[in-house]
Formats: structure tokens, C-alpha cells, sequence
């Protein structure tokens, strides 16, 4: 079993009116195996969590770790993250013009795995994989975003997830913008490699949706850049039917 | 990075038309033609001095001319009298003025009526010093019904001008390839002057990589109507490198086709591409159908993209018009996005730049020259990497 371990995480983000601190001290820890929701209202620095981890330039850590079975995550660059065995699927996942998907699955495979898969297996795997997410075969073809509806972008990103089985996953609001029909087929595609057990889930999201197809272990309450409160899936349904305003309050006191 | 606009009411060339050196006067930089090029690195090609030290017996420089011609191509080196030479046009700026002045002997390929050229023809000029100036003459003739293929590679070290006339005759059919692999101190300024024939088909390609600086100066016109001309590019410039390409697609007969595509990457201090893409198309051209477009993508600060394109329009009975440029940075969401996928930096960049180029490099249709130039461009991110 693998931990992902946060520690007292402050993040902050250049504006023009000099750093703004965004997370203000974090602890959380996932092993694998779990699944663990974090919901908060709108500018809460849910997502800023995710990108921190995965090491998105725009934002400095001023304080406290982030450690994969006791490795220093924040020492690595991008890339060294993913191949340590983080994987983010995006909200605003980007076009990259003239890049195949199949392309680009095979060179994040062959760098993730440090070596190329062999073909034949590959091919059948990554057509497997579209098959259960209904993509069409097309699109392996297409340029990677390029021209992808909001639906099409997640089930991209799902897929992703699927093919190069990291230990750690963050999902940064993998729900939003989708029909429910969409949603569905992308909840059962992270509910597979929730399934393996080898990976621990960290879902962000805004609404309880997602979550009547990904049932979490824990829920956090996000709110002024920290969790605030934590609890069981029964804290989902309370999140429900009360919304955020009493968190939003404790986190802005805090 | 710096992007200009020309809202010009005129597309034609001022130049005086002329194959009288003496009728071209030397450019002093103000000139619209001449005004983003640095003339105090073109070492005497445009002011007579490069070709007068040549001429009394200052340093010599040489470019070696080796052809691999497909077997149904005749090959000639002939003299400056030949009556077949400049029928193409005349010198349309001071540097082909000179050029044309200057020449001794030139290289004449013909495509026999008919023929179809069964492999490539590949022309390799290498230079051997950028000390003295040399002047070239080539003129690429396919005749009525001919195909071939032309690949003129450019490599080591020169000051060169040159002039490439491209004749194609009635339904004729030509892959022109122009490689400036130069080294870095090399540079080099040719015209091309190409006449279209009727129902003919031209696919014109300039690929600039090497060299100091490297301006080149396509010009087509047509001979007669369904003529089809396409005008693909690929430069990438490098610290203080300049690559300029200026084209020039004049429709004076109807139902003529043109495209022009012009993709280009910089990086490092002071790398400076221009493009400027003319298209004139005169009153009794109708039916003319024509698109131009140029791409940069600027990878790093200090790099300059100048994008000009120019199209004037005499008549209404066309079938389409139009014209697009854009200069835009090297996304660093992309490289994150990359990089989240564990791919390393360096990866994730030559992906980025060989996407950008993959829609161009498709268009051009010859396989060898596909990989080619991928691996080429593959060399210039490392050079900027290391």
C-alpha cells in the first residue's frame, strides 16, 4: 500500500497586487485503495490543491510537503510526478494541434511505464479501454482536444486514467459540464480502476452529483484554502441539502 | 515578438523591371522591399561591391553544383548567351539584378515532352567559404505534359545570390523543393521566378533552416488560364539568424488557382523571420481562386516574426479570396499538459513544434522528405535545448 502524504500545504499565486496566499494549510493523507471527496464552494483553491500536486508553475508552495511513500513530490518536476505515479485528469483539458490522441497515449505510455508498449497488445488495450468509455474508434485519430466537446475532453482524460494506471489520481471536476448519461459512462470508467485497488482517488468536486456513482470513503470540506471539516459519505448528503454557507463562514474565520 | 500589418493599396512591386544592373538602384533599407532585411549583413551583394572584389581578383568564392538527375531529365551547363535563359522575367530587385549580371555559366534541367520523371532530380549546391561572392543561374524547364520532381538542397558555407527560373509548359506537373540547410555563417538571396502553363501545376517548396541570413523571393506568374499553383514553406530561425521569404503570386489570367502556406518557428535572442505574401489579382483574372496563409510560433523571448499579407483585388468575378497570419507564443499549458503525462520536458516541447508543423509536412507528399525534415526540425529544438 502507497500513501500520499500532504503536510501543512500553503500555496500562493502571483497577481498583480504581489502573492496572494491560496491554501492555507492542508493535511490530508490517501492511501491507495481509498477514495476520498473534497468539495467546497467556488474559489475555495480545490483545483489549486490539485495543481499543486501535480506541479503546475503558477503556483509556489511557501510551506509544509507533499511525500509519495516518503518521497519529496514538490522536488520533482512535472513530468518526474507523473512517472512517480500521480495522474490529474484536467477541468480545462488543453488542444494540442497536430498530436494524435493515439500518438500522445503511446508517448505518455512509453513514458510512464520507461519503455514502449508492444503493439499489438497496446493497440487492442487502447481500443478496449474507448470501447468501455464509448469513444468512437475515430478518435484516435484526432488531435488531441482539438475540436472535443466538454464530454468528449473527460472521457478523454478517463481514458488516460485507464491506460496509464497511476497510484494516485486526482480528479479536478471531472463532473462538470456533463449530462448524466456522460456521466455515467465516465463514474463506471473510474470506478474500474477504483476496483483494481492499486490506486487512491482524490475527487474534487463542487456538486454531490458524482457522487451517487463514486461512493467516497471520506469526505472533506474544503473552504479558505483548507479542509474544515471531515467526515464519512453521510457528510455529502448533509453538503446537499444545507450547501457550503456554513463552511464558508468557518473557513473565512479561520 | 513583434507582428506587423501592411494594409497596402498597392500589392505590386515597385522594382523597376530590368535586366540592366544599372536600372536597379542600391537599396538603402528604407525601400519597402528591402526594409526588414539587414543590409550590412548581405556583405556587398546588393551595392556592387561583393561582385566587383570577385571581378578583380579579390577572393574567390566557390559552390560546388552536384546534380542527381532522374534519367529521363537532360541535364545542361550552358553559357550566359544561351537564348533559353530570362525568358521567365526579368530581375524584379537589385540583388537579382546583380546576380543575372554576374552569372557565368548556369544549370538548365528540361523535362522532355511528356516524360515523367521517375525519381527525383536533386541539385546540391555546396559552398566552400563565405569568402567572395558567387552567383548562380538555374532554370528548371518542364515542358508540355512532363512531371517531375526538383530538389535543390542548399548546404555549407557561402555568399550566394542566385536566380531560379521556373518554366512549366501546358499541363505540366513540378514538386519544386528549395532546401537552405546552410551553415550558420552562410548567407544566401534568390529569386524564383516561376510562369505556370496552361492546366499546369506547380507545387513550390521552400524549406529554410540554415544560414545567417537567407531571403527568398518566389514570384509566379501564369501563361495561360487553369494554371495551379501552390506555395508551401517551413522556416525555423535561431539566435540572430534572419529567414525571410517574400512571395509574390500575380494573377493576370482567369481561372488560376493559388495557395500559399508558410509555417515557421523561432527561437533564441534576435531570431528574425519576415513573410510577406503578395497576391495580386488583376482585372482580367476572374475565376481566380486563391488562399494564403502564414503561422509562426514564437518559442522563447527575443525572437522577432514580421507577417505581412498583402492581396489586392481588380476584379469581383473570383471564386475566392482570402488571407490569414498569425504570430503566436509556445503554450506553456501544453507542455504542462505533456509533462502530467510523465513526458519530459524536452519531449513534450518537440511534440508541441512537430504538431504544429504536421499539417504542412503532410502537404508536401514526399515521403524521405517528410522524415527529413522532421528529424531536421527535431536537430534545431536541440540546438536550442543544449
Amino acid at each position: 500500500m502507497s500513501a500520499l502524504e500532504i503536510r501543512d500545504l500553503h500555496v500562493t499565486v502571483e497577481t498583480e497586487d504581489g502573492p496572494r496566499e491560496i491554501l492555507t494549510g492542508v493535511d490530508l493523507t490517501v492511501r491507495t485503495g481509498e477514495t476520498h471527496a473534497i468539495m467546497g464552494p467556488n474559489g475555495s483553491g480545490k483545483s489549486t490543491l490539485a495543481y499543486s500536486i501535480a506541479g503546475h508553475p503558477k503556483y509556489t508552495v511557501t510551506r509544509g510537503s507533499v511525500t509519495l511513500d516518503g518521497e519529496d513530490i514538490l522536488a520533482m518536476t512535472v513530468d518526474q510526478r507523473a512517472r512517480a505515479g500521480l495522474f490529474l485528469a484536467m477541468q480545462y483539458p488543453v488542444e494540442i494541434p497536430g498530436v494524435s490522441v493515439s500518438n500522445f497515449l503511446r508517448t505518455a505510455a512509453t513514458a510512464v511505464n520507461g519503455e514502449a508498449p508492444k503493439l499489438r497488445t497496446w493497440v487492442k488495450e487502447v481500443n478496449a479501454a474507448m470501447e468501455r468509455l464509448a469513444i468512437d474508434p475515430a478518435f484516435a485519430t484526432r488531435n488531441v482536444n482539438e475540436g472535443f466537446s466538454g464530454g468528449e475532453k473527460k472521457r478523454h482524460e478517463i481514458l488516460q486514467l485507464e491506460l496509464l494506471k497511476p497510484r494516485f489520481a486526482i480528479l479536478d471536476e471531472t463532473d462538470s459540464g456533463l449530462d448524466v448519461d456522460a456521466l455515467k459512462v465516465v463514474s463506471e470508467g473510474v470506478n474500474r480502476v477504483r476496483e483494481s485497488g492499486a490506486v487512491g482517488t482524490l475527487l474534487i468536486t463542487h456538486y454531490t452529483r458524482i457522487l451517487r456513482y463514486i461512493t467516497p470513503d471520506f469526505v472533506h470540506v474544503f473552504a479558505g484554502g483548507k479542509i474544515v471539516e471531515e467526515g464519512g459519505p453521510e457528510l455529502a448528503d448533509q453538503l446537499e441539502s444545507e450547501g457550503y454557507e456554513r463552511f464558508v463562514k468557518a473557513g473565512a474565520g479561520a | 515578438m513583434g507582428v506587423s500589418h501592411r494594409v497596402s493599396e498597392d500589392v505590386r512591386p515597385v522594382a523597376v523591371e530590368s535586366f540592366d544592373l544599372a536600372d536597379h538602384p542600391v537599396p538603402q533599407g528604407r525601400e519597402e522591399e528591402w526594409r526588414f532585411t539587414p543590409l550590412s549583413r548581405l556583405r556587398g551583394l546588393h551595392d556592387g561591391t561583393a561582385a566587383a572584389s570577385a571581378a578583380s581578383g579579390g577572393a574567390q568564392g566557390k559552390v560546388v553544383v552536384e546534380i542527381d538527375a532522374a534519367p529521363e531529365v537532360v541535364v545542361e551547363t550552358v553559357d550566359r548567351t544561351d537564348p533559353r535563359l530570362g525568358r521567365t522575367g526579368t530581375p524584379l530587385d537589385r540583388v537579382s539584378a546583380q546576380a543575372w549580371a554576374a552569372f557565368d555559366r548556369a544549370v538548365v534541367l528540361t523535362v522532355p515532352r511528356e516524360a515523367v520523371a521517375s525519381r527525383p532530380t536533386v541539385v546540391t549546391r555546396r559552398g566552400e567559404g563565405v569568402d567572395g561572392a558567387v552567383f548562380g543561374h538555374l532554370l528548371v524547364e518542364v515542358e508540355a505534359f512532363a512531371s517531375a520532381v526538383v530538389v535543390i538542397d542548399h548546404v555549407g558555407s557561402a555568399t550566394y545570390a542566385d536566380n531560379l527560373e521556373i518554366s512549366l509548359g501546358d499541363s505540366a506537373q513540378l514538386t519544386l523543393v528549395s532546401l537552405q540547410e546552410w551553415a550558420d555563417d552562410a548567407v544566401h538571396l534568390s529569386s524564383h521566378r516561376a510562369r505556370v502553363g496552361r492546366d499546369a501545376r506547380l507545387r513550390h517548396i521552400t524549406v529554410s533552416l540554415g544560414g545567417d541570413l537567407v531571403r527568398i523571393h518566389p514570384v509566379v506568374e501564369y501563361a495561360g488560364p487553369g494554371g495551379d499553383a501552390e506555395l508551401l514553406g517551413l522556416y525555423f530561425a535561431d539566435a540572430g539568424q534572419h529567414l525571410e521569404h517574400r512571395l509574390f503570386v500575380d494573377h493576370a489570367v482567369p481561372h488560376c488557382r493559388s495557395n500559399v502556406t508558410y509555417k515557421g518557428a523561432l527561437q533564441g535572442q534576435d531570431a528574425h523571420t519576415v513573410w510577406i505574401g503578395d497576391v495580386l489579382i488583376r482585372h482580367d483574372a476572374v475565376g481566380t481562386d486563391t488562399y494564403e496563409q502564414n503561422r509562426n510560433l514564437v518559442l522563447t523571448d527575443g525572437a522577432r516574426a514580421d507577417s505581412v499579407p498583402n492581396l489586392e483585388i481588380e476584379t469581383g468575378e473570383i471564386v475566392g479570396a482570402g488571407h490569414a497570419s498569425t504570430t503566436g507564443r509556445f503554450d506553456d499549458e501544453q507542455l504542462f499538459y505533456l509533462q502530467a503525462r510523465g513526458i519530459p520536458e524536452e519531449d513534450a516541447r518537440r511534440l508541441v513544434v512537430r504538431g504544429f508543423f504536421a499539417d504542412l509536412l503532410a502537404r508536401i507528399g514526399i515521403d524521405e522528405l517528410e522524415d527529413r525534415l522532421i528529424a531536421a526540425v527535431d536537430t534545431e529544438l536541440e540546438r536550442a535545448g543544449s
